[in-house]
């Protein structure tokens, strides 16, 4: 591997140091190739491919060095998206710091929130205290964003392998998905839907009934997808035996989620170490033990087959709470956000009859409203780490606090960080046309790679 | 329960040491009751003064698990002949987490023995989370780790603090491949030295950006901004009620 460039320094001065470098932007590629066969003495060249790639799901750039077209060596350069997140939620309140972490893997919002929410329910001591209608909405609503990411991680594979057919079949799946996360929270992705105490706001009318057709519908769709693509001899022939890492490298480099059971280890968060109440519900953890992209492709899919079993028990719990007033936001005071939105002339905003009884009836609530909205709760002073099982794998949020309205600290332990680590181990040995399918078969989201 | 531990007789002229005292050495972490400030003191709380509480530190047993992991590491660091006092400092129990607060220089024999020793078996490295306690002198900067045990179901926290003057911890490179990038993204963010990593660079902000940003005195910036013809202070500027 060739050094960095030292800045300011010219394009002579990096050929003298890191040997010829070419520039390959859109112009005749018999130049190059004249150009590299030129070069005597050595096969390998250096490649560098993105971050504008398309192919490496958002901002990645990968430094590849290749013998013909074999890769001797891949090193990952990440950091072009990181954001802030993690310092700005330290000058945010604990409720405003979901705004900001459900923007860190922008395809699975809602478990960025859920770790984040359930890290702080912790120090805050409520985690028995919420409410159960915001626990089967969170299970809902996770399930479902399950689903989503996991078609928003094979769709776009089967579209960087040239089919456009897989692309749209998992996207017109995923945009039912989205439909239902803009009926129930407003917005397709970034929802800040998950609050410490619960969730923003009740399942809308006619939220249910939705959910329902999307269940009709979508067992018939994903099998159409797995119709055209499980024994697809185009994708079989890209996929199989392709970017290989079993269970012993698994385990040496810290890999959860689909890669780990793809290499047989029925190892799932919602099983082994439970939250939410995902022990009162039904579903199987599916493995395949070929440990390579074909098989965590697999996993995927039938991970959707099981999220779409949670998502049915979920809805007939929600349908089967007909209570009126069941609340969705813990009822302590101190914690719980006071103002339920409702829609009017205007736009959404808190509910009249809120704004009546804090400005015309209670001294006291006003001043609830006004102390949580403007300080927020005081968190106790201490650490927690709550992972769940995101489609990545192992995602969780260390928070600190000091005692104070403001997260003193908040850590996302992004499985797709993580496991960009095995870029090299997955593409060192294969050819340069596998590199597309080892990054894809990890599923990385470079929001959450850098936050 | 003992007495507390007060300062030496002679130190107070032979009167008793009076309770509590030896807190108030501690630091100072809030003033007044409602944590707003800049404004006149209304309230008549302005005077009350909040120390610092004393370390936290649990005794056994833990509870749960967590007494078969300290008794399981406590074993196989005593063939070694470290003792488990001589490399964890304290161990705190809280929130049900269990915290091993590990002196640097044991670091990597601890993290060997939770990753190899059978009745321990910490397979998973769940990453690095760098925290900064300008307060705390001494142990400022803070590297938090997580371990996941697939084997025994169990979870533990792992954490090491160094000064300022001398951010260094050793790197768990060597136990635990998957800590390479976690380490050069608290390097980054923290700026803590991980001694043996074999390239510790940045990963996050560019090769030659100045400072850690996650430090906490590293200023978050934003410039003011114009809503409805009033100005709205940048986030760290807003008033704040810690």
């Amino acid at each position: 591997m060739t050094p960095h460039a030292t800045p300011g320094a010219t394009d002579a001065d990096a050929d003298a140091t890191e040997g010829r470098v070419y520039n390959v932007a859109g112009q005749d590629w018999d130049e190059v190739i004249a150009d590299v066969r030129d070069l005597s003495g050595s096969e390998q060249v250096v490649v560098n491919m993105g971050p504008q790639h398309p192919s490496t799901h958002g901002v990645l750039r990968l430094i590849l060095t290749l013998e013909g077209e074999t890769v001797t060596e891949a090193r990952a350069s990440i950091g072009y998206l990181h954001t802030g997140i993690e310092k700005n939620i330290e000058y945010r309140t604990w409720t405003q710091g979901t705004t900001f972490i459900t923007r860190a893997d922008y395809l699975m919002p809602f478990f960025n929130e859920a770790a984040y929410c359930l890290s702080a329910e912790r120090l805050l001591g409520i985690e028995d205290k919420i409410p159960e209608r915001a626990q089967i909405m969170r299970v809902l609503l996770l399930e479902l964003n399950r689903i989503s990411s996991h078609l928003g991680g094979i769709g776009p594979f089967g579209f960087e392998l040239g089919a456009t057919t897989i692309f749209l079949q998992g996207v017109r799946l995923r945009e039912n998905i989205l439909d239902l996360f803009e009926l129930i929270t407003g917005l397709r992705m970034n929802h800040g839907f998950f609050r410490p105490g619960g969730v923003a706001q009740d399942m809308p009318a006619g939220g249910l009934e939705a959910i329902r057709d999307f269940l009709r519908e979508a067992p018939r769709l994903v099998h159409d997808f797995r119709t055209l693509v499980d024994a697809n001899p185009i994708f079989i022939a890209r996929t199989k035996g392709i970017a290989y890492l079993d269970l012993q490298a698994c385990m040496a480099l810290g890999v959860t989620g689909p890669m780990l059971r793809a290499a047989g280890l029925p190892w799932d968060l919602r099983k082994s170490q439970p939250c939410l109440g995902y022990e009162s519900y039904e579903f199987d953890v599916p493995t395949v033990d070929t440990c390579d992209t074909y098989g965590r492709y697999l996993v995927r899919m039938e991970e959707i087959e099981q999220s779409l079993r949670i998502v049915e028990q979920a809805v007939d719990r929600l349908a089967d709470r007909t209570a009126p007033n069941d609340p969705w936001m813990i009822q302590d005071k101190k914690i719980g956000w006071p103002a339920r939105l409702s829609l009017g002339p205007d736009g959404l905003g808190p509910s009249p009859e809120h704004i009546a009884h804090i400005m015309g009836q209670s001294m006291e609530a006003l001043i609830h409203h006004f102390k949580l909205v403007t300080e927020g709760f005081r968190v106790p002073a201490g650490q927690a780490y709550v992972p769940i099982e995101s489609p990545k794998g192992e995602l969780g949020c260390h928070v600190v606090s000091d005692g104070g309205t403001r997260p003193y600290r908040a850590h996302l332990r992004d499985p797709s960080f993580h496991h960009m680590q095995a870029i090299s181990v997955l593409c060192e040995g294969g050819l340069l046309a596998d590199v597309i399918p080892a990054i894809a078969s990890i599923d990385p989201v470079l929001g959450g790679v850098d936050r | 329960m003992s007495e507390p531990e007060g300062p030496p007789a002679e130190d107070n002229g032979g009167l008793p040491a009076r309770l509590g005292e030896q807190r108030l050495t501690a630091s100072v972490v809030q003033t007044g009751m409602f944590g707003a400030e800049g404004t006149g003191d209304t309230s008549g709380y302005g005077r009350l003064q909040v120390r610092k509480p004393p370390p936290l530190s649990s005794e056994p047993p833990y509870g749960g698990y967590f007494d078969a992991v300290a008794q399981a590491l406590g074993n196989a660091l005593e063939p070694a002949g470290l003792g488990f006092s001589d490399a964890i400092e304290r161990v705190v129990v809280e929130y049900g987490e269990i915290t091993f607060h590990v002196r640097r220089e044991r670091l990597v024999e601890v993290a060997d023995k939770l990753l190899h020793d059978p009745a321990l078996r910490f397979e998973i490295f769940s990453g690095v989370s760098g925290v900064h306690y300008p307060d705390e002198a001494g142990r400022e900067l803070r590297a938090v780790y997580h371990l996941l045990s697939i084997t025994h179901n169990r979870r533990i926290r792992l954490e090491v603090g160094a000064p300022d003057a001398d951010p260094h911890i050793p790197s768990l490179t060597g136990v635990y491949p998957a800590s390479n990038w976690h380490e050069r993204e608290t390097w980054d963010f923290f700026g803590i030295v991980f001694d043996g990593h074999p390239a510790l660079t940045r990963i996050e902000m560019p090769d030659d950006w100045r400072g850690h940003p996650q430090r906490k005195d590293y200023p978050l910036g934003g410039i003011p901004v114009e809503y409805r013809g009033t100005k709205v202070p940048p986030p760290d500027e807003r008033r704040s009620y810690t």
